[in-house]
């Protein structure tokens, strides 16, 4: 049971917090104006050279690690309530670390998406 | 507060290019290991032979040329829209995998998956419609 509650842990906190650092870096580069391939190539050269897309790509990784662990160890199921909380947790972490302001509008369509996605691993065959 | 046309049409363009782009290529990957079929690895060159037949296949290459439009249309998307409003918005590419099984691969979607779908559809309709940037920057 501690083990699947780590690597749940490490799912939704290493996984949301990777990309809430690779939104980081990329509000760091900038808004993207230029959609010319060469401009976009530029774009993604800079956002290599910031530190905060280095951390998202490891703690991406842990997370991908976590879940093979996952699912060597558990069934299936086991990903469904990870994979709704991450959206709770992905808009809990862009209020507190990006500063993002979420409105209860916000809030609300996030519960509907979390309920829905609940239901579409249910529902799987 | 109101978004510009042109900052919420980028979002919404970039967000469909997420939404086909990303399941596209798991597909197209998942295809392909299976065409590969069972992986035993023992020796080098067992590993060399599996390295080789996935390198060259293209229906992996193709799934990996969409994962790769995925993250990148992810890391521009993000260069000015809130994170809490791409990833939920995201969510509809459960709805777009539905809707590829039904009508493309002609599997069976059961009743409970087609009401998640459309749920997944409310939340994103009502994320949709507050502003994609809350923060200020470049």
């Amino acid at each position: 049971m501690l083990w699947e509650v780590v690597l749940l842990f490490l799912i939704v906190i290493a996984g949301t917090s990777g990309e809430l650092c690779m939104s980081r870096a990329m509000k760091t580069v900038g808004e993207v104006k230029d959609f010319r391939p060469t401009a976009l190539f530029r774009v993604m050269a800079r956002a290599m050279q910031v530190g905060w897309m280095w951390i998202g790509f490891l703690l991406m990784i842990v997370a991908f690690l976590a879940l093979l662990g996952a699912l060597s160890i558990e069934n299936v199921s086991f990903v469904v309530p990870v994979t709704a909380i991450s959206y709770a947790a992905g808009a809990l972490g862009g209020k507190i670390f990006l500063g993002e302001r979420i409105s209860s509008q916000r809030w609300a369509g996030v519960a509907l998406v979390c309920i829905g996605v609940t239901l579409v691993i249910i529902g799987r065959n | 507060m109101k978004a510009s046309g042109s900052l919420r049409s980028k979002t919404f363009l970039l967000i469909l290019s997420m939404v086909t782009f990303g399941p596209l290529g798991n597909t197209l990957l998942g295809k392909g290991m299976k065409q590969i079929g069972a992986v035993t690895i023992r020796t080098l060159p067992d590993l060399i032979h599996i390295v080789s037949k996935v390198f060259t296949s293209g229906t992996i290459w193709l799934g990996m040329m969409s994962l790769l439009m995925f993250f990148i249309s992810y890391m521009l998307v993000l260069s000015w829209a809130d994170y809490s409003y791409v990833q939920p918005a995201s969510a509809f590419a459960y709805g777009i995998v539905a809707l590829w099984g039904h009508f493309l691969l002609h599997e069976t979607v059961t009743p409970t998956r087609w009401l998640g779908v459309l749920v997944i559809g409310a939340g994103v309709f009502v994320v949709g419609y507050t502003h994609p940037r809350t923060t200020e920057h470049d």
